[in-house]
């Protein structure tokens, strides 16, 4: 049952390398392997020949932490549905296929090395608005204090489960930012504390957004559909008629 | 507000009011010329109401060319900005998560703006000449006539049924999204969905049907 | 040096609020001429980062990932614990504390445990002060859930992804003041060693993880974060990045290291597939509440099931051992993490395993479903005896229950759990200890502090479910931050502290060392290779059972891992450049001699407690036979080690617990 492939990998040493893509071969890959581990595997064979493992981010291999990328066969984390690339199996793949593995692309996340991209931008769009200006002293009002509708808080928490991975961006044939930050500029719009900040909020993280360089939104849909998590188009809407309703 | 239009979302927005602009334009248009098929002289009254009365020429017609500038020029620099913000892959597999029409509104737009050019040729620019420099008399039933000779041609006709397939693919994605861009909610933006096939595809439909009417009903 | 836990006097109730209000305080100009340094951004290193920048601080906080978001807190699914009794059942400050206590088998110091539990109250008000979206009810209020081993529901959750939520919403407290200026963060950097002046912890020399610049970081304190060390076994539910790293370099330079014996093995965990498995992922305890686990009575059709010829849906009730119904009748699927995981081993040591590897047990929903879907049927007055329909109905429930985990499940093993029973088992999840720190969190090393899970203190042999985010986040937001300034209130005419200084020049010279050492080492083997031989030790000798001799054979097979891995190990690349397995090579440094000393605390600790089972502890007869067996008399204390070079010579000091508060007892869930 175990696999045959073909890898077809960028490979680029250092932001400043132009990076080429490199052909591997990999043999008795198990179909139960998750894909990163069939990576560690690769990996394991070039350390053994010699070479200079292959770079790539991951971190939890479970799904939550955001750190893993990779466009595997022209697609942000691969051919599967709601799962990152850690979560994607061989099983997925058949004997003798050829993968595609690139990283995420963007100009606003330029490559560290190999598969590795800098997706700082992210942090920098969340330090400019992406909080609600509350102490940490503890000397806040009881967490019950507010009623919040069920509906409004599973809607927010459905925002909020944003991994900021990139892939939205990565798959974006525009590099467009907007269902990143369109989800947190959701999550505390809907909320009763978020309200007070809610136009400098969503002034503040579009202005960061755009001077990172990201591209526009011309909405076709498919940062939703490579979304790990199933973040709603929904909320790039929601995003602009929040900045609307924050310019008039 | 110039601040606005120069953010992301200020251009989105921007671009789907000029959106709103021109299908509305279109819908009014097709009204018109949809009466041409069943009654000549509608047609005429009508086109002689737009094309003399004063608010329709000197308010509303530059308006409408403004608008279809704009939308055409904002098209292109986002185009281009969106082209700065992104890097090319050596495999990438669009088809996986979005339609042909949504990738690919630079073409079809192209094309359209390619039409418009020979429609202004065609219609637009004689009737500026007609009335603005040679200032020839005022003629209220020349209009049909003007209409049915202009479709005698099978290439012209050709070119006009195959702009409209084109407009129809431009409508298919951007009727929807000038929805999403101004912030329609999700749920009505589904709600949406049936009046967005109708108009996208009924009103080329309807186009292409006056052409070929009026094409094959030559006396 | 006697270990001092500086416990205030008083009341257990009234030490915290006593102590505050007499510890010295840093006024707010001479803050800002004090710098800390924090090292690791999980719950508990973001949430104190956030909260000293806020309080005037100048804040350097370091992370290997490349974000704040990204630290290993953000997998925990289940919810945070907290003592608010919305629910009206009898919760208090006390109970919660009680229930720590006894939950941690009477090893955690009661005063530090009392604090968290007073805290924990606030950590909700916080939270949902931040923006963060805890589940609610539908009057608008918050919704809680209970959790295993206790008798009130004081969870809080987040769907399944309370951690994720809670480590945004410290996240985002810290992105408040990185805007502002105050903390600087230092991404994809990996502390190489604390720095020592006159004694005092006053700076860290990093590396930055992409250029390979080793850089020198000055501060008045230095609080490490850095998570647990459960990624000694090589396999366990951490990330991959996560390591002992950081508090193994300050235990090398002072600080004592705290109980590593006690590791928290999860009973519920996706089984291993073979031997390219890196991780193992984690199926949220709440499944216990409606699943029943099972394995073959008899060896045959265990075998049969192992080679394929049977499936588990083909055996019958009487054909099937629900052991811990069978061996706890009044917890039944719900005991506790330590004595679940414990009796599937012992049933797949006994040959009752069910998958290829024979390290799998079943976690069957059948009944679940059955029982869900007559109730379905019955309330919407359809027929209960339709069997297809009973089926849909509670398929439908079990599906808005656990609908994310069986996708889950599905999507790693490729089975459809609402058909077939899952098959799990138990894995490393947790470690209760580490660095051992005082009353005001902080370690042996003056101006060095410890939180989180990277410290030892309160959750003792055995941490409950739900209350290691609540730990987290109480020593970031509420303890440390006060307790800090006690000491700091000494440093505000220090000035500037200078990194061009011998102690420095030294810390940097070795740290270069050793980097040059790897890189230039003409191995044979990847450092993996070795990680995953030290796990593999360390999982058959140090694991869910533990006895003399396999604790002896760990000592010595570690150390001669520890040779071979010096003198073997290939690191390809260089040393000033993006280098993971560079980085990686000196995790696994870390790791076996941590994996020695850890053998070598086990083996002193000659009773069974919490998560430390040692076989030569257990009850013989009664009721309790074969269960664990506590030694309050001879072990009722903290075993702090001192480093002395070769993890083998660490000096043991002991402090010791007393329990005035809380009566020591045996804990039974018969």
């Amino acid at each position: 049952m175990n696999m045959n492939l073909k890898l077809k990998i960028w490979r680029q040493n250092g932001a400043n390398d132009e990076g080429k893509m490199v052909d591997y071969s990999i043999s008795d890959v198990s179909p139960d392997m998750s894909f990163l581990e069939m990576l560690d595997v690769l990996n394991e064979q070039i350390i053994s020949e010699g070479g200079e493992p292959v770079a790539f981010d991951h971190d939890c291999r479970e799904g939550i932490c955001g750190m893993c990328s990779l466009y595997i066969n022209g697609e942000a984390h691969g051919p599967d549905r709601g799962i990152t690339t850690c979560q994607l199996h061989m099983r997925k793949f058949k004997d003798g296929d050829t993968i595609y593995i690139e990283p995420f692309r963007a100009k606003a996340f330029p490559v560290i090395k190999d598969l590795v991209v800098d997706r700082s931008s992210f942090d920098r769009i969340q330090h400019a608005g992406g909080f609600i200006s509350v102490n940490t002293s503890g000397n806040t009002q009881d967490a019950n204090a507010i009623p919040i509708s069920k509906h409004a808080a599973d809607e927010a928490m459905d925002a909020a489960t944003c991994i900021g991975c990139g892939a939205c961006v990565a798959t974006c044939k525009n590099s467009s930012a907007m269902l990143f930050v369109g989800a947190k500029v959701s999550q505390y719009a809907l909320l009763p504390q978020g309200q007070v900040e809610a136009a400098d909020r969503v002034k503040n993280m579009v202005a960061q957004m755009d001077l990172e360089g990201f591209g526009n939104c011309t909405n076709t849909g498919a940062c939703e559909v490579e979304c790990p998590k199933g973040i709603s188009l929904d909320n790039i809407a929601r995003m602009n008629r929040e900045f609307l309703k924050a310019n008039i | 507000m110039s601040g606005v239009l120069s953010s992301s979302i200020g251009r989105k927005v921007a671009m789907a009011a000029s959106a709103f602009f021109l299908m509305f334009f279109l819908l009014q248009h097709f009204v018109i010329n949809i009466t041409s098929i069943f009654s000549p002289e509608t047609f005429n009254e009508l086109s002689h109401f737009m094309g003399t009365n004063p608010a329709v020429q000197f308010v509303l017609q530059p308006v409408l060319i403004f608008g279809v500038v704009f939308h055409f020029v904002m098209g292109f620099i986002l185009e281009a900005r969106n082209k700065k913000a992104s890097v090319k892959y050596v495999k990438n597999n669009g088809a996986a998560n979005s339609t042909w029409v949504s990738r690919n509104m630079i073409y079809s737009g192209l094309v359209i703006l390619a039409f418009i050019v020979l429609h202004f040729i065609d219609f637009w620019i004689p009737e500026m000449k007609y009335k603005y420099i040679d200032f020839l008399p005022e003629s209220p039933n020349r209009y049909y006539e003007e209409l049915v000779h202009k479709f005698h041609s099978p290439i012209r006709t050709g070119a006009y049924v195959a702009s409209f397939a084109f407009l129809a693919l431009h409508l298919l994605h951007g009727f929807k999204s000038a929805f999403q861009s101004s912030g329609m909610s999700a749920k009505r933006a589904a709600k949406l969905e049936t009046v967005s096939k109708i108009y996208a595809i009924g009103i080329p439909v309807g186009f292409i049907v006056i052409a070929l009417f009026h094409h094959f009903n030559q006396h | 040096m006697a270990l001092d836990s500086k416990v205030p006097q008083g009341p257990i109730a009234e030490k915290w609020t006593n102590y505050k209000n007499h510890i010295n305080l840093v006024n707010p100009a001479n803050k800002r001429n004090i710098d800390i340094i924090v090292v690791g951004t999980g719950l508990a290193g973001g949430s104190a980062a956030a909260t000293l920048a806020e309080l005037g601080y100048n804040v350097k906080a370091f992370a290997y990932q490349d974000s704040p978001r990204r630290a290993h807190s953000i997998a925990a699914q289940g919810g945070i614990n907290a003592a608010k009794n919305y629910q009206g059942d009898g919760d208090s400050t006390y109970r919660l504390f009680y229930d720590t206590v006894k939950g941690g088998d009477y090893r955690a110091r009661e005063a530090n445990v009392y604090r968290l539990a007073e805290v924990s109250a606030n950590i909700i008000d916080q939270c949902v002060a931040q923006g963060v979206p805890f589940a609610r009810d539908y009057g608008g209020l918050l919704d809680n859930r209970s959790f295993g081993g206790v008798l009130v529901s004081r969870t809080f959750y987040a769907k399944g992804q309370t951690g994720q939520q809670l480590l945004l919403g410290a996240y985002s407290a810290m992105n408040r003041q990185i805007g502002r200026g105050k903390i600087q963060m230092y991404n994809r950097h990996e502390m190489m060693d604390v720095v020592l002046v006159d004694g005092k912890a006053r700076g860290i020399i990093t590396r930055n993880l992409v250029t390979g610049e080793i850089e020198r970081h000055s501060a008045h304190a230095v609080v490490i974060a850095s998570g647990g060390y459960g990624n000694v076994f090589f396999l366990s539910t951490n990330a991959m990045g996560s390591n002992v790293s950081a508090a193994w370099k300050i235990h090398k330079k002072g600080a004592y290291f705290a109980n590593p014996c006690y590791t928290q093995i999860h009973p519920t965990c996706i089984p291993v597939s073979g031997d390219h498995q890196s991780k193992l992922t984690l199926m949220s305890e709440s499944l216990r509440n409606d699943g029943r686990i099972w394995v073959p009575a008899k060896l045959e059709d265990a075998q049969a099931i192992r080679e394929g010829k049977k499936k588990p849906t083909d055996l019958s009730e009487e054909e099937r051992d629900y052991y811990l119904e069978r061996r706890y009748p009044a917890f039944g699927n719900l005991v506790p993490r330590d004595v679940a995981s414990r009796a599937a081993k012992e049933r797949c040591d006994a040959g009752f395993g069910v998958n290829a590897t024979g390290e799998a047990v079943y976690l069957d929903f059948a009944a679940a479903i059955e029982r869900y879907g007559k109730e379905q049927a019955l309330v919407k007055g359809l027929n209960t005896e339709d069997a297809a329909l009973v089926d849909k109905l509670g398929k439908e429930i079990v599906k808005a229950k656990y609908g994310n985990l069986f996708q889950m499940y599905d999507k790693i093993v490729d089975e459809d759990p609402y058909n077939t029973p899952m098959m799990i088992y138990p894995a490393v999840h947790y470690t209760m200890g580490g660095v051992w720190v005082d009353y005001n969190l902080m370690t042996t090393i003056p101006g060095c502090y410890c939180i989180g899970e990277a410290n030892f203190s309160d959750h003792g042999a055995n941490r409950l479910g739900a209350s290691a985010l609540m730990q987290g986040l109480a020593d970031g937001y509420f303890v440390l931050p006060y307790t800090i300034g006690d000491y700091l209130s000494d440093d505000i005419r220090t000035g500037k502290i200078s990194t061009d200084t011998p102690e420095f020049d030294q810390a940097e010279k070795e740290v270069k060392e050793k980097l040059d050492f790897f890189v230039n080492n003409k191995g044979s083997k990847s450092v993996d290779h070795f990680h995953k031989r030290l796990g593999k030790i360390m999982w058959n000798k140090v694991g869910m059972a533990r006895n003399e001799q396999g604790l002896k054979e760990a000592m010595a097979e570690i150390k001669e891992l520890r040779e071979e891995f010096w003198k073997d190990v290939k690191v390809p690349g260089a040393a000033d450049t993006y280098n993971e397995e560079l980085a990686k090579a000196g995790r696994v440094a870390d790791f076996l001699e941590l994996g020695e000393l850890f053998a070598k605390d086990a083996l002193v600790r000659e009773e069974s407690c919490g998560g430390h089972f040692r076989e030569e502890s257990a009850e013989t007869e009664g009721p309790q036979k074969g269960e664990a067996k506590r030694d309050d008399e001879n072990f009722a204390f903290v075993s702090a080690w001192e480093y002395k070079g070769e993890p083998a010579d660490a000096v043991l000091h002991k402090e010791q617990l007393e329990f005035n508060d809380i009566e020591l007892k045996t804990r039974s869930y018969k």
